[in-house]
């Protein structure tokens, strides 16, 4: 995320805000889209990976689903309550981001704020889940399937944490009063990370309330049993 | 295709202090040198290890301080200083750094704070692994695959800290190849300038883009391991760790699976290989073609290998695991797309070589480095074939026959392209030329020293020499004249490492007392000669983009004077200097 935030001049360029034309602000904003896309390929290919791992993992007899009646995921009420924020976050930033393309500064400021203030409100709804799985006796190291667990919402809560920093950066830039016209770029750029973020969560949420089944299924599909 | 995002004429305010020009400088010049330097730095290491390794091979008991422990130590360092933190950091964060905005016509790169942090992060995972030389138990001596379980697992070397050093520095690695792998993709997809499509770009750029698109997709593969390896190792995790009963006592791990770590390692273990061989095909096809005055031969097809290559070294891993067992088809599989690559393989170095033929060849320090190279990568890339096929590797798997098949393919043929690349691009860098003697010198120590090295241990690999061993006293399959044969390798080995301080006295003497070189020494047409300055001030090309208007490889065209047209030169410009050749041809002396 830092990658397509920082698109700004370096300390030899110009950084006066109000002396770039709009053609090349606009130039500006398509390669920082364009960058941000590449880095979303090597997040896909990186959560790719360790699906693929968590697959063939979980064929090993030693697997203890989470989803039994006495295991931490058999109503994952919390993770669709998790769930919810992430949406909204999502829905708030379409919003900014919509708003910004209007021209409509005080609707993409409260766009904005609300997309940060919910992406905040479900990392913190993941660590008490995580809080509840080592209450449960689920440590990380408890069996596979926890510490794929952990691994799993660890690291997509990093990459959201990572997006946050830059939600932050551009929240400054609020404050400062840049031209709408370029926080809007980054407002964007924000709005396609969380989405994407978004899509990854639905995407692990899926995987990790499935049944052994499931598993067994989609692995003997892909050839890994 | 979008050209020229970057700005036209953007008002630049050069950077004046020592800090911000030569330390914490966003120029891709500078981060291109602070990389190179770090990963040549690095890589002497390695060489010292190698050199260590050699003399206990060669003359066994002769180093006091070399145990089995610490062999196996040197050894692990060696290899993965090389392959990583030498050859990946120096074709991709140095040659990628400087040429590709050079190159494409660009003022720097799209993101240069971010190319900036990319240093700085390599340059904290060199400390990081340099620092597992001084914990307690010293550096990891679990070979460079790292294979579980014996890599965390008591009785290795350096399962301590050095594992966890080495695992944490490669991730912070990673971490730095990302940076700057996202802005040599961007760079080249966003900012070229006016009239350079794709298809006018130089296979120099060729190859490192299509090379960080790999270390993109691949080294996610490494980091996966690398994380998941940490979690057995500091959380308990069985990941990869199987039950198992070390030194007497049973672990508290069960049921992982140290073939998926495997698999992980060798889904980024192998497209590595072309991280490292994708920008030295490009590289050294710009070489070939500037000092044999031709055009590269058929450049299309050029692309298209490069491109193939990248999309088939994704599907070819697991021909490192013949030997780790596996489902019959798997390896009829992997063996039949291991062949494959060979043709795309096969069809540059046949285009290299009739761009050679009949050319105008000028036997310059670059390009015997260059011809050097397409000998050895042949070498390397036939024995590949061999190793390639599943009933031929399993006799020669462990065997001494690996290791010179990928010490020439991936370690002596790359190396070869970033000597002759640096001879060929450092009048650029410096505004000076090396020492043309030292550097011919530099050149055939190293090119026939490596192979006095490598050659003979094809021999001791049929002869069933096993690697990885410390020692080889007592095993009757080995004959005495199997350590003779050791002990010359050694020798050669020594003088060809000892050798390097000539490359290295010149680099840095000819920096100050080289004879300047003026801004294209060589008659290159791609754009990085073409710069109003040399070496080229921040921002690279004064006022005005250059605008390209033809491809990189105009050299021998017929009908004018100079040799090479640059890319620069427009249909109009080049139909006067035609009439002026016609000209003087028509009222000069015959």
């Amino acid at each position: 995320m830092k990658g397509a935030d920082s698109f700004e001049p370096g300390n030899g360029w110009s950084d006066g805000a109000n002396s770039i034309p709009p053609a090349e602000l606009a130039a500006r904003a398509r390669t920082a889209r364009v960058g941000l896309r590449v880095f979303l390929l090597v997040v896909s290919s990186l959560f790719f990976l360790f699906l693929v791992a968590f697959l063939i993992r979980s064929q090993v007899a030693d697997w203890q689903p989470l989803t039994e009646p006495l295991a931490p995921l058999a109503s994952p009420w919390q993770l669709w309550l998790n769930t919810l924020w992430l949406v909204l976050g999502s829905i708030a930033l379409q919003w900014a981001r919509m708003a910004a393309r209007r021209g409509l500064l005080g609707a993409t400021q409260i766009g904005f704020a609300l997309g940060g203030v919910f992406a905040l409100a479900f990392v913190l709804g993941q660590l008490w889940v995580w809080q509840q799985f080592v209450a449960w006796g689920y440590g990380v190291s408890s069996n596979p399937a926890s510490s794929f667990f952990f691994l799993l919402t660890g690291l997509h809560g990093l990459h959201l944490l990572g997006g946050l920093v830059a939600w932050s950066r551009t929240a400054i830039k609020f404050r400062r009063q840049v031209p709408l016209v370029q926080l809007g770029a980054s407002v964007e750029l924000c709005t396609i990370y969380w989405h994407y973020l978004l899509g990854l969560w639905l995407l692990l949420f899926a995987l990790l309330t499935s049944t052994p089944e499931t598993y067994a299924a989609i692995a003997a599909l892909c050839g890994l049993r | 295709m979008a050209y020229a995002e970057q700005a036209e004429a953007e008002l630049l305010h050069e950077p004046n202090s020592f800090l911000t020009k030569y330390i914490w400088s966003q120029d891709h010049k500078v981060i291109a040198i602070q990389y190179s330097l770090t990963a040549i730095f690095v890589g002497l290491i390695a060489l010292v290890l190698s050199g260590l390794m050699r003399m206990q091979l060669g003359f066994p008991g002769s180093l006091a301080f070399m145990d089995a422990s610490t062999y196996y130590q040197a050894m692990t360092m060696h290899g993965m200083i090389m392959v990583i933190y030498l050859l990946t950091a120096l074709f991709l964060g140095g040659f990628g750094n400087y040429l590709i905005p050079l190159m494409v016509g660009a003022r720097d790169m799209v993101f240069p704070y971010v190319n900036m942090l990319s240093y700085w992060f390599y340059l904290l995972s060199v400390i990081v692994l340099l620092a597992s030389f001084f914990v307690p138990g010293g550096p990891t001596g679990a070979g460079w695959t790292l294979y579980p379980p014996q890599s965390i697992t008591p009785g290795s070397p350096g399962t301590e800290w050095g594992i966890v050093l080495m695992l944490v520095s490669l991730a912070i690695f990673i971490v730095a190849a990302t940076m700057g792998g996202l802005n040599y993709v961007t760079t080249v997809l966003q900012a070229r300038t006016h009239g350079m499509t794709l298809m006018r770009m130089p296979l120099s750029v060729w190859g490192i883009f299509m090379a960080s698109i790999l270390a993109l997709l691949a080294f996610p593969a490494l980091f996966v391991s690398a994380v998941m390896m940490l979690f057995d190792k500091l959380l308990g995790t069985s990941f990869f760790m199987p039950a198992i009963i070390s030194l007497g006592q049973q672990l508290d791990h069960q049921g992982g699976s140290p073939i998926l770590f495997q698999h992980l390692f060798w889904f980024f273990g192998h497209p590595e290989v072309y991280i490292v061989a994708l920008p030295a095909f490009g590289l050294v096809s710009d070489l070939i073609s500037t000092h044999a005055r031709k055009n590269i031969f058929g450049y299309r097809m050029m692309v298209w290998a490069i491109v193939a290559i990248g999309v088939l070294s994704f599907v070819v891993w697991a021909h490192h695991m013949y030997v780790s067992g596996m489902n019959p088809y798997f390896g009829f599989f992997f063996a039949t797309t291991t062949l494959i690559i060979a043709v795309p393989t096969a069809l540059k170095v046949y285009n290299w070589v009739l761009t050679l033929w009949r050319g105008d060849i000028h036997l310059t320090v670059p390009m015997l480095f260059a011809l050097a190279f397409i000998v050895t990568f042949l070498v390397g890339g036939l024995t590949g074939l061999f190793l390639g096929n599943v009933i031929v590797d399993i006799p020669l798997s462990d065997t001494y026959f690996v290791v010179a098949h990928f010490h020439m393919v991936m370690g002596v043929a790359p190396i070869l392209v970033v000597f002759g690349a640096i001879y060929h691009w450092y009048p650029k860098i410096t505004g000076r030329m090396m020492n043309d003697r030292l550097g011919k010198l530099h050149f055939w120590i190293t090119f026939l020293g490596t192979y006095a090295i490598y050659f003979p241990m094809h021999y001791l690999g049929f002869l069933g020499m096993p690697r990885r061993y410390y020692a080889y006293e007592n095993y009757d399959f080995i004959p005495q004249s199997a350590q003779d044969l050791n002990a010359f390798i050694t020798v050669a080995a020594l003088t060809v490492g000892v050798s390097q301080l000539l490359f290295l006295f010149n680099l840095f003497w000819s920096a100050v007392n080289g004879k300047p070189a003026g801004g294209n020494p060589w008659g290159g047409v791609s754009l990085e000669w073409q710069t109003p300055n040399t070496p080229p001030h921040h921002g690279n090309w004064g006022a005005k983009l250059p605008v390209v208007h033809r491809w990189a490889y105009d050299y021998s065209v017929p009908g004018i004077e100079q040799d090479f047209v640059p890319q620069t030169v427009s249909d109009e410009e080049l139909e006067q200097l035609r009439q002026r050749a016609s000209a003087s041809k028509v009222g000069g002396p015959s």
